[in-house]
């Protein structure tokens, strides 16, 4: 009997133990990339990205925070454990995959060229002397110029300022994906005389293999938690429910 | 810290360096230019033209130099009535709008340091000018602007350096200046210090040699003072 309610008490204790270690993770993002992440008028955060980031915690039952960063800062942040992970519609690529892990894909979007409905561009000539906008650091910079190298490409701290220089004329295109051009750009009164292109650009060498969340180099157990977490989303129908919200279509991809 | 990577990126580099210095060396010109009438219409109170004067270097550095540069360069890009205008061609370029912006704003700091070193000429250089029958103009042109341009050197080399290190603004509008090297080198390789730490060494290379320029020019002109 005593040894019993002795086994009881232990039990308890590593019960209680096991909870205290409950599963906190600081999401890094940046918020503006609208419909993934980007903030409410009273200044909050919503989107698809900030969505999912919930529902991943609520999946792990963990306490989660958020962090803003500065896109071209979101890596360097990463590692200097100003949060733990980065839920921001980052790429996975091989060349980030050198500096940081990444949990299995959350969704994954074609990229098309946008411009003006009566100039359009020639994606088959070699845009000598064309002038493209794009988000600096992001995987469209690369696809770019190993595509393109006699484009001029000028790159913007923010997707925003791309859109403002497109619809001043400053740029004659701009890359992005899909999404993001049609609720950053084509929706707004800039956008206004400018289309999407037909071509969808998908090259994995370049744009990967979708949408990924980052943590530190070595931190596999976290991105395992993630991916797994993921999947369960995906079963479960909280995935499609968030999905829904944002798109007419499902951007987890084949 | 990759070497190599810096290395292999020299011309990346170069073509920032070049960028910028061209940028601060016309923004100074434009702008040294632009400050001698300025400072002179606040020196001796001219009606009116010494108001708005007043009011130029007030607007200019009472608001950050930032702000500035996003009013000219995101600002007027809005306005239709400037895309069509004959601007256009010009204000269309972000080197441009950049060199605009630095030289109006260098303009109002480079107008205080004249103004000031204007009315520390004595009034014994203007009395012996007029007794040597110089008329004011010729006066002015040829004994008080020289010495008063010759005082403000210790002070401009200051302003020389706050223009260089303010032209790293240029980046926020896409000019690939010294900085805007270095964070095209970090985005595109997801490296942190690489690029900002050739930037620095840049930048202190070039105030390295503008102190020794304005060290050789200070001992050549204000020898006799």
């Amino acid at each position: 009997m005593k040894k019993t309610t002795a086994i009881a008490i232990i039990g308890l204790m590593l019960g209680h133990a096991a909870s205290a270690e409950e599963l906190t993770i600081r999401w890094g993002t940046e918020a503006g990339y609208k419909p993934f992440m980007y903030k409410t008028s009273d200044g909050g955060l919503t989107g698809f990205d900030y969505d999912i980031g919930n529902a991943i915690c609520a999946e792990l039952k963990a306490t989660c925070t958020w962090t803003e960063q500065d896109w071209d800062g979101i890596i360097p942040a990463l590692q200097a454990e100003k949060y733990d992970a980065i839920l921001a519609s980052m790429n996975i690529t091989d060349d980030r995959k050198r500096v940081v892990d990444f949990s299995e894909r959350y969704y994954r979007i074609p990229n098309r060229f946008v411009a003006r409905e009566d100039a359009p561009i020639d994606e088959n000539s070699d845009l000598d002397g064309v002038v493209i906008g794009v988000q600096r650091a992001t995987i469209q910079v690369g696809y770019l110029r190993a595509k393109w190298p006699k484009a001029t490409i000028r790159e913007y701290p923010t997707w925003d300022e791309v859109w403002l220089d497109l619809s001043a004329g400053r740029v004659d295109t701009a890359m992005a994906n899909m999404i993001v051009i049609q609720d950053s750009f084509l929706t707004t009164d800039n956008g206004k005389g400018f289309v999407m292109q037909d071509t969808n650009h998908t090259d994995p060498e370049h744009f990967g293999e979708g949408t990924g969340i980052a943590v530190r180099k070595g931190e596999t157990e976290l991105a395992k938690k993630i991916s797994g977490a993921i999947q369960d989303l995906r079963a479960n129908g909280t995935y499609a429910e968030v999905n829904s919200k944002y798109f007419p279509f499902d951007v987890y991809g084949e | 810290m990759d070497l190599a990577l810096i290395y292999d990126n020299w011309e990346l580099f170069a073509r920032g360096l070049q960028n910028t210095i061209i940028l601060v060396s016309c923004s100074l010109l434009f702008g040294g230019v632009l400050a001698v009438p300025l400072a002179m219409v606040q020196a001796y109170n001219v009606p009116v033209l010494g108001k708005l004067a007043l009011g130029y270097s007030y607007v200019f550095r009472g608001t950050p130099l930032l702000v500035q540069l996003f009013i000219i360069y995101y600002g007027l890009a809005q306005f239709e009535t400037v895309r069509n205008s004959i601007f256009w061609p010009v204000l269309r370029e972000p080197f441009y709008c950049a060199l605009i912006g630095f030289s109006l704003n260098g303009a109002a700091y480079a107008s205080e340091i004249f103004r000031g070193a204007l009315l520390d000429v004595g009034k014994g250089y203007w009395e012996a000018a007029m007794a040597c029958g110089m008329s004011w103009a010729a006066a002015f042109r040829r004994i008080i602007l020289p010495i008063a341009l010759r005082k403000s050197i210790p002070a401009y080399s200051n302003e020389v350096i706050f223009v260089l290190h303010g032209s790293v603004l240029a980046s926020t509008i896409t000019v690939v200046d010294i900085l805007g090297a270095g964070r095209q080198l970090n985005g595109t390789y997801y490296v942190t210090y690489e690029g900002f730490i050739t930037a620095a060494a840049l930048y202190m290379a070039i105030v390295f040699t503008l102190s020794l320029v304005f060290r050789a020019l200070e001992f050549k002109f204000l020898r006799f003072m």
